[in-house]
């Protein structure tokens, strides 16, 4: 699915990443999780295809194409999805006209044909329910005026829509309440398949009681420096990260 | 310029006036008092405030307009159907500044609306005479004074009290010569106490020659009137513009004005709304979508010269190539003019490094129990939307498109007329894609 190698990427000519190695097979699901400042968006960003971060060093491959030559657009329709960490509102840009856009450019890159009016509403329909996601909502502008709740629900639908490959959570449960949580993972959890892969960041041990992970990594300054199974969030829960800091920087020197 | 040539220049176009003054009908004496205050004034200049940024005077350097021949390239209905903006509208054609009933299309205006040439309407009809050359002040700025004194024809439209046209009159205004020229069209707007009237007037030039359109409309808002105001600007590049609207408007009226600048070479909106009595409302919208060498100039006016008046204002512009935008917004609260609420946004975005913005509010505020604001700027399309759209697969040109879009909209959506939007928004599309 997506093989990470080595990355090195920089903002603003500081290194945030610095030689991040990851392999995520399809189907599998894998929660970063880690200290504030730690990488973990920059990671998520990298991925997407943000512009103001440059990679220095490494490669990454997703399903067999060198990712980091992509266009964002490109990586999106070749089945990249990043739910953003703080989705912003696009006042104007209407929720669906602009699903139907990404939808329909989705399809023209792989060569189909525009998707069919009914269709797209009967979509729209169902991944609506699937989040719990208010009609309205959904007929809105993007974001604008939406709780912190509404929008993480709305990255979920939209995933939903577009269905990914691989879906990049970043933080999506932060600021979520116990009944939002468990909408948003069950969303999540119906997306899952053989064939799709999710890499969940997170800093709560909690949404993976609801999501539950194939792998857990802790990413310390801007690499991985712990891989566990699924207990390993507990462990981190329970202990907070300072021994792993402290390993990490003893493993350094 | 030195003052030299600024007056070489102000006596060519004196010169050229002059000859053609004799040739024209109607008050003659008027016609040379026009133009003795053009001659005092002159052709504004760089260092005339109003007119810094796009100082006039580089129009005329070459005498282009001042061709003697006024030789009409022929309009024909064709071209007037593809000017069609509101399907049903009454439509007032008027080729290089001279109304043609021809082509024009007045039939299905109901009861109580008059539309005729305005050069009848001021021999003839006594309203007409009223106010024809009292709104719009010759000694206030040049090229009113020019079109006073040069002015062949135009439109008077007149809504008798408490009437409803339920169809907009359509004015539309085109630039069709064989050489390089200038006209003068006159328009005199009258809505009588509680009326409601839709008008557009559109501006279109057809062929490859210079033209320069100075046209000067005086609008008459009484009593209660409701009065929509409509100004779509879709010039060719050869053409230029000059467009002065005075607007008086009294107690509990509502002008609303909507200024579209898709069009032209160089373009420059002179809107002054001054109020006469309490409780008048209006509302000033403009969209202007500039790219290539355009210039496109806006200056408005509203006069809170007595209390409890209410003006709001949104203009903005998508300013794209090597294009030049200006926006110039004062509003005058007086002394008196107390419980004035008075607001005014400018917002532009920039999509060329090469391409310049001037924005000034202008805010004179001498009464101190007032809610006034204003606001402007001046940026680049956001880059977090644009990431967060092409991160879902929209491509960079669509979501540029998309955020432009929704940006204009804002202007668009005030408006309130369906068939109007409806060609606001094709309009845009074109423009855009
Ligand atoms: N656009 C940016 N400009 C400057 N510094 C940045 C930018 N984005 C992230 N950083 C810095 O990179 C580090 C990692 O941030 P981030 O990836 O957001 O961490 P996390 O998501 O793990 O909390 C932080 O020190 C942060 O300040
Ligand atoms: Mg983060």
């Amino acid at each position: 699915m997506i093989s990470i190698k080595n990355l090195h990427a920089s903002v603003e000519g500081k290194e945030i990443l610095k030689g991040l190695n990851l392999e995520v097979k399809p189907g599998e699901v894998h929660a970063i999780m880690g200290p504030n400042g730690s990488g973990k968006s920059t990671l998520a960003s990298v991925l997407a295809g943000r512009e103001d971060y440059e990679v220095t060093e490494g490669e990454v491959t997703f399903n067999g194409k060198n990712l980091i030559e992509l266009s964002a657009e490109d990586r999106a329709r070749e089945g990249l999805f990043l739910a953003f960490q703080y989705p912003i509102e696009i006042p104007g840009v209407s929720n669906i006209n602009f699903l139907k856009t990404a939808i329909n450019e989705i399809r023209e890159y792989k060569g189909l044909d525009p998707i069919d009016p009914k269709q797209f509403l009967a979509l729209v329909k169902e991944k609506q329910k699937l989040v719990e996601l208010d009609g309205k909502l959904a007929n809105r502008s993007v974001n604008e005026g939406f709780s912190g709740g509404e929008k993480k629900r709305n990255e979920i639908f939209q995933m939903a829509m577009l269905e990914p490959t691989l879906g990049i959570l970043d933080e999506t449960d932060s600021g979520l309440d116990i009944d939002a949580l468990r909408i948003v993972a069950n969303g999540v959890n119906k997306l899952r398949s053989p064939e799709r892969s999710f890499i969940v960041v997170t800093h709560y041990q909690r949404l993976l009681d609801y999501i539950v992970p194939d792998y857990v990594h802790v990413l310390y300054n801007g690499r991985i420096v712990k891989t566990g199974p699924k207990e390993l969030a507990l462990e981190l829960e329970e202990k907070g990260y300072d021994w792993i800091k402290s390993d990490a920087q003893n493993a350094a020197v | 310029m030195n003052v030299m040539t600024e007056n070489k220049l102000t006596e060519r176009i004196l010169s050229g006036s002059e000859a053609k003054l004799v040739s024209l009908a109607g008050n003659a004496s008027a016609r040379k008092n026009a133009l003795d205050e053009f001659r005092r004034m002159g052709v504004p200049t760089k260092r005339h405030e109003d007119y810094k940024y796009i100082n006039p005077e580089g129009l005329f350097r070459l005498g282009e307009f001042m061709a003697k021949a006024n030789v009409v390239r022929p309009v024909t209905s064709h071209d007037v159907e593809e000017m069609t903006i509101a399907p049903g509208a009454a439509k007032v054609v008027i080729v290089n500044g001279i109304f043609i009933p021809e082509l024009s299309k007045l039939d299905r205006l109901p009861a109580g609306v008059t539309v005729k040439s305005i050069a009848d309407a001021v021999v003839s009809d006594a309203i007409a005479k009223k106010y024809h050359s009292t709104i719009a002040n010759d000694s206030s700025d040049a090229f009113i004074a020019w079109n006073t004194a040069m002015n062949e024809s135009g439109v008077f439209i007149h809504i008798a009290k408490g009437a409803t046209c339920n169809i907009p009159v359509h004015v539309v205004h085109i630039a069709s010569n064989e050489a390089a020229s200038t006209f003068h069209p006159r328009n005199l707007i009258v809505a009588e106490v509680d009326s409601s009237l839709n008008v557009i007037e559109s501006f279109d030039s057809i062929g490859p020659v210079k033209t320069l359109t100075n046209v000067v409309t005086e609008v008459m808002v009484h009593k209660g009137a409701k009065l929509n105001h409509y100004r779509i600007q879709t010039e060719g590049d050869a053409a230029h513009q000059m467009n002065t609207t005075c607007v008086v408007a009294e107690s509990g009226s509502n002008y609303c004005t909507y200024t579209f600048s898709f069009g032209g070479a160089w373009v420059r909106n002179n809107l002054n709304i001054s109020f006469t009595q309490e409780h008048t409302e209006s509302h000033l919208y403009g969209l202007y979508v500039t790219n290539g060498n355009r210039v496109v100039d806006n200056h408005t006016i509203v006069d809170h010269a007595i209390p409890n008046c209410m003006s709001n204002e949104l203009y903005k512009g998508v300013v794209d190539g090597k294009s030049t935008a200006v926006f110039n917004g004062k509003i005058f609260v007086r002394r008196d003019a107390q419980k004035t609420n008075a607001y005014q946004t400018n917002r532009n975005i920039l999509l060329s490094d090469d391409a310049t913005v001037n924005t000034k509010p202008q805010l004179e505020i001498y009464a101190d129990d007032v809610k006034c604001s204003h606001g402007t700027s001046t940026g680049r399309l956001d880059e977090d939307a644009m990431f967060y759209l092409r991160a879902r697969g929209v491509g960079e040109a669509s979501a540029r498109k998309m955020l432009v879009r929704a940006f204009a909209e804002e202007v668009v959506n005030n408006v309130p007329d369906e068939a109007i939007k409806a060609y606001l928004d094709n309009r845009l599309n074109h423009l855009m894609s």
